[in-house]
C-alpha cells in the first residue's frame, strides 16, 4: 500500500527544495479545489510506494489565508500517514510555532531541521536530541540544498507512522486553558475522531471556521466554557500564542547554543544595506527590472546583445509558420483536401496552436528570471520598497512586477500574480493588468498614427495612450478597492527572508511547471476561441466557404453589422468594419491591423507596410475621424484582452465567476473611457 | 510608546498588542508576543514600511501596524 507523507513548514524554510530533492522530476502540480494554491505531489525517488505531498508554506494553522486553510484541512482531516515538518534552523523560534500546532493534530510527525550548514557557519549549534526529547518526536538535521541527511529523514518518516503520536499539551498550556480544552472535548463528544484534541484547542482559541461548523446546541455550551475562561484570561487567543512561544523559548534555551547573543549582522544584512538603501534601492530596482524586461521582451539587451526572449520566440514562430505549417498544409493538399479544410488547418488550427506556442519561450524565460528573484529573497524586498506607492490604490508592493510585465505581455504578467499573498491583491491586479498596454497593441496605434495623425507628433500620441492605460489602472484600482473589494484584509506583515543563491534545479523546475501549466490550461481556451473566430470569419450564414477577400459576407461581418449600433456613442459605430476588427483582435490584438488591411482593401504589400506604421490605409480615414480613432484605440486597449490572456486570467482567478466579472469590468471601463474621449474630443474639436 | 516611535537601531520589549482579530493573530503568529525583544533595522526608502529583527529573523510591517504594538 502507498504511504502518504506530507511536507509542511514556513515559507522560505527550504520545503520546495527538499520536495525537489526527494521527488526529482516525478512531480505533478495541480490546484487545490476552489483556490489558486498550488498542490504538488510526487513519488519518492528511492521508493515508488511513497507519495510525497508538498503543502503550501504557512506560519500557523489559523484560518486567515487560503494557504493556511488548505494545509490545516489536509493535515487534520485527511491525515497523512506521516508528516515531515521542515524547520529553518536559522530562525528556529518562529518555525517551531507551527511545529507545536502541527503536533496538536496528532498526525505522526518528524521534524527536519534544515539549513544546518548555515547554522554551523554562524558558529551556532542545535542539539537535535534535546529537541526530540522535549517534543516527543524524532528530529533529523538536514541540508536540503545539498541533499545531506534527506534519505535518513525519509527512513525515520516511513517508521514514525507506526506508533501513535503522544500529546505534549500538558507541558505547554496553563491549567485553566487545559481545563477549557477538556470541557470542549466533552461537549464535542466524539471520542473516536482523531483530530478532536486539535479542534478543541482551536475552538478555545476562538477559531471562526470551526465555531461556525458546530451545531447550535454545542455552540451555546462552548460559548459558555469560553466566557468562563475569559473571566480569568481576557484574551485567550493571544494567551495561547504566548504560552506556545514561552514553551518554544524553553526548548531553544536548552537546545540551541548561539555564538553571539542578540542581533548579529549577517551577509544578508550587509547586502540589504545596498539593495534597500535609501538612495540606491529604487535605481537598483530599476536596473534589475530593465534587465528582466529586455531579456524577456526586448529585441536588444543593453542596445547590442540580442534579446533571448524575442530571439527564441522568432525561432519558434518561424519554424511553426514556416516549415511546419507548409509541411502539414502541403501534406493535406496532396491528399486532396478541399480549400476550406486547408484553411481550417492553416488559419484555424495551426494559427490557434501557434498563438499558444509563440508565448512559450517568453514565459519560460520570464519565469526562470522570476524564480531567481523569488528564491533569492529579492522579491520580498521589492514589495518592501514599493509598498508605500501601491497601498494608495489598495494593492501591495508585490503587484508592481505583474503590472510592469503587462507592458510586455499580459499572459506571463497574469501568471506572475501567483507571488501575491492575498487573494484580494491577486484579483485586483489581474483585473487591471491588461490596462498596461501590451506589445501586441502597439501596431494598432502605429497604424492609426500613420493614417490619421500623419502631421501630429506621433510619439505624443503613443505616449498619451500608454499613459491613459496606466491612469485608468490606477483609477479603476482605487474605485474597485472602495467598492467590490471593500474591507478586504490587507496587511504587510511579511518576513524578509535571508538572501540565498537559488539552486538551478529549483529554478528550472519552477519555470518548466509554469510553461506546462500555461500550455495545457490556457491552451485549450485559446485554441477553441481561435477556431471559433476562424469559423465565423470564413463562412457565410449559408455555410458557404469564403476566401479572405470576401470577409464582408461572413458571419462575423453580419455580427459586426448587428453590433455596430452599440458603438455609435463611442464614435466608431457608423461602420461594421471596426467592430469586426475588435472581434478578431480577441485572437491577438495585432490582428486588428491585418483585419483592417483585408477589410479596407489594402493593396498587396500595404498590409505589411501598415503593420510597420510606414504607409497609410486610405479607406480608414473615410471611416474614422481623429477623435473616433483615438476612442477606438482606447477601447481596444482597455476592453477584454486576447484569448491567450483570458486563458491565463481564468487559470489565475481559479474561478469562472471571477473571470467573467473581470471581463465585465474591463468591457465597461473600455466603453466608459472611449465614450468620454468621444464626447470631450468632439467638444474640443468644436471649440478649436 | 509604540514600535512605530522607535528609530532604526533602537530596541524595545513588547508589552501588548492593541488591535484584535485577524491582524492581531497574524502579528502574534509571526512571533510578536509580550516580552519579546524587537530591534528596528531600517525604514523603507519611501518612509514606510519598516524592517525589524525579532526572534532571529527579519520582519517587515507597516507603520500603522507597528503603532498597534505597545513597547517599553
Amino acid at each position: 500500500m502507498d504511504l502518504r507523507i506530507a511536507l509542511a513548514g514556513n515559507p522560505n524554510c527550504g520545503k520546495t527544495t527538499l520536495f525537489n530533492e526527494l521527488t526529482g522530476s516525478k512531480q505533478h502540480v495541480g490546484n487545490w479545489p476552489g483556490v489558486t494554491v498550488d498542490k504538488k505531489e510526487g513519488t519518492y525517488k528511492k521508493d515508488k510506494d511513497i507519495v510525497i505531498l508538498d503543502l503550501p508554506g504557512i506560519y500557523s494553522l489559523s484560518p486567515y489565508s487560503a494557504e493556511e486553510i488548505v494545509a490545516r484541512d489536509y493535515i487534520a482531516k485527511e491525515r497523512p500517514d506521516a508528516l515531515i515538518n521542515i524547520v529553518d534552523g536559522t530562525s528556529i523560534e518562529r518555525n517551531l510555532y507551527l511545529t507545536l500546532q502541527i503536533m496538536e493534530t496528532q498526525v505522526p510527525t518528524v521534524i527536519a531541521i534544515n539549513m544546518m550548514d548555515e547554522v554551523e557557519a554562524r558558529g551556532d549549534s542545535i542539539d537535535c536530541n534535546k529537541i526530540s526529547k522535549m517534543l516527543g518526536v524524532p528530529v533529523v538535521p538536514i541540508v536540503a540544498r545539498s541533499g545531506k541527511g534527506i534519505h535518513e529523514l525519509m527512513k525515520v518518516a516511513a517508521e514514525v507512522g507506526k506508533k501513535p503520536q503522544k500529546s505534549i499539551m500538558k507541558e505547554i498550556y496553563s491549567s485553566s486553558i487545559l481545563d477549557g480544552i477538556e470541557q470542549v472535548k466533552t461537549i464535542l463528544d466524539e471520542p473516536q475522531s482523531s483530530d478532536r484534541d486539535w479542534r478543541a484547542i482551536k475552538i478555545v482559541e476562538g477559531d471562526e471556521i470551526l465555531l461556525q461548523n458546530l451545531s447550535k446546541d454545542k455552540k451555546e455550551k462552548v460559548d459558555q466554557v469560553i466566557s468562563e475562561i475569559e473571566k480569568e484570561i481576557p484574551d485567550v487567543e493571544s494567551e495561547i500564542a504566548d504560552q506556545r512561544y514561552k514553551y518554544i523559548s524553553k526548548i531553544v534555551k536548552a537546545a540551541v547554543k548561539k555564538k553571539h547573543v542578540g542581533h548579529v549582522e549577517t551577509k544578508s544584512d550587509k547586502l540589504d544595506k545596498i539593495l534597500t538603501n535609501k538612495f540606491l534601492a529604487l535605481p537598483l530596482f530599476a536596473v534589475i527590472m530593465y534587465f528582466m524586461f529586455s531579456i524577456t521582451f526586448g529585441e536588444k539587451v543593453l542596445f547590442v546583445l540580442p534579446g533571448p526572449g524575442v530571439w527564441l520566440q522568432d525561432l519558434v514562430v518561424n519554424f511553426w509558420e514556416g516549415p511546419l505549417t507548409s509541411f502539414i498544409v502541403n501534406g493535406i493538399t496532396s491528399l486532396g483536401a478541399s480549400e476550406w479544410a486547408i484553411s481550417l488547418v492553416e488559419s484555424g488550427i495551426l494559427a490557434g496552436l501557434g498563438g499558444v506556442v509563440s508565448f512559450l519561450p517568453q514565459i519560460l524565460i520570464l519565469f526562470l528570471l522570476m524564480s531567481v528573484l523569488e528564491d533569492s529573497g529579492y522579491m520580498a524586498r521589492v514589495a518592501f520598497v514599493m509598498d508605500r506607492i501601491f497601498r494608495k490604490f489598495g494593492l501591495s508592493g508585490r503587484s508592481f512586477i505583474p503590472l510592469l510585465m503587462g507592458f510586455g505581455c499580459s499572459v506571463p504578467a497574469m501568471m506572475a500574480t501567483r507571488t501575491l499573498e492575498s487573494e484580494k491583491d491577486r484579483r485586483l491586479t489581474l483585473i487591471i493588468t491588461p490596462f498596461m498596454s501590451c506589445g501586441a497593441k502597439l501596431p494598432i496605434y502605429l497604424m492609426f498614427a500613420a493614417t490619421l495623425f500623419p502631421n501630429s507628433n506621433q510619439t505624443w500620441i503613443l505616449f498619451s495612450i500608454y499613459f491613459l492605460g496606466m491612469a485608468t489602472a490606477v483609477i479603476v484600482g482605487i474605485i474597485l478597492n472602495k467598492t467590490m473589494f471593500k474591507g478586504g484584509e490587507s496587511n504587510f506583515i511579511m518576513e524578509l527572508p535571508q538572501y540565498r543563491i537559488p539552486t538551478l534545479k529549483s529554478v528550472f523546475i519552477h519555470g518548466w511547471e509554469k510553461v506546462k501549466g500555461f500550455a495545457i490550461k490556457a491552451g485549450t481556451i485559446i485554441f477553441a476561441s481561435t477556431v471559433l473566430i476562424w469559423l465565423l470569419s470564413s463562412f457565410s450564414f449559408t455555410l458557404e466557404y469564403l476566401p479572405e477577400e470576401e470577409m464582408n459576407r461572413s458571419i462575423i461581418a453580419q455580427i459586426g453589422k448587428v453590433l455596430q449600433f452599440i458603438f455609435v456613442p463611442l464614435g466608431f459605430g457608423n461602420d461594421w468594419r471596426p467592430v469586426v476588427g475588435t472581434l478578431t483582435g480577441f485572437i491577438a490584438k495585432e490582428n486588428i491591423v491585418s483585419t483592417f488591411a483585408v477589410l479596407f482593401n489594402a493593396a498587396e504589400g500595404v498590409a505589411d507596410a501598415a503593420m510597420e506604421g510606414a504607409a497609410a490605409l486610405p479607406g480608414v480615414a473615410d471611416v474614422f475621424t481623429k477623435v473616433s480613432a483615438y476612442s477606438y484605440m482606447a477601447f481596444n486597449l482597455l476592453c477584454m484582452p486576447c484569448f491567450a490572456a483570458v486563458g491565463a486570467l481564468r487559470k489565475e482567478m481559479g474561478s469562472l465567476k471571477w473571470t467573467f466579472k473581470a471581463i465585465g469590468i474591463q468591457m465597461a471601463v473600455a466603453y466608459i473611457v472611449a465614450f468620454c474621449i468621444n464626447i470631450i474630443g468632439n467638444l474640443l474639436v468644436m471649440i478649436f | 510608546m509604540t514600535l512605530q516611535e522607535l528609530r532604526p537601531g533602537q530596541e524595545g520589549t513588547v508589552v501588548s498588542i492593541g488591535v484584535r482579530g485577524a491582524l492581531k493573530r497574524r502579528i502574534m503568529d509571526m512571533g510578536v508576543t509580550p516580552g519579546t525583544v524587537i530591534k528596528v533595522i531600517k525604514v523603507a526608502p519611501l518612509g514606510d514600511p519598516i524592517e525589524v529583527n525579532i526572534r532571529g529573523y527579519e520582519l517587515s510591517l507597516r507603520k500603522d501596524e507597528a503603532a498597534q504594538i505597545e513597547m517599553k
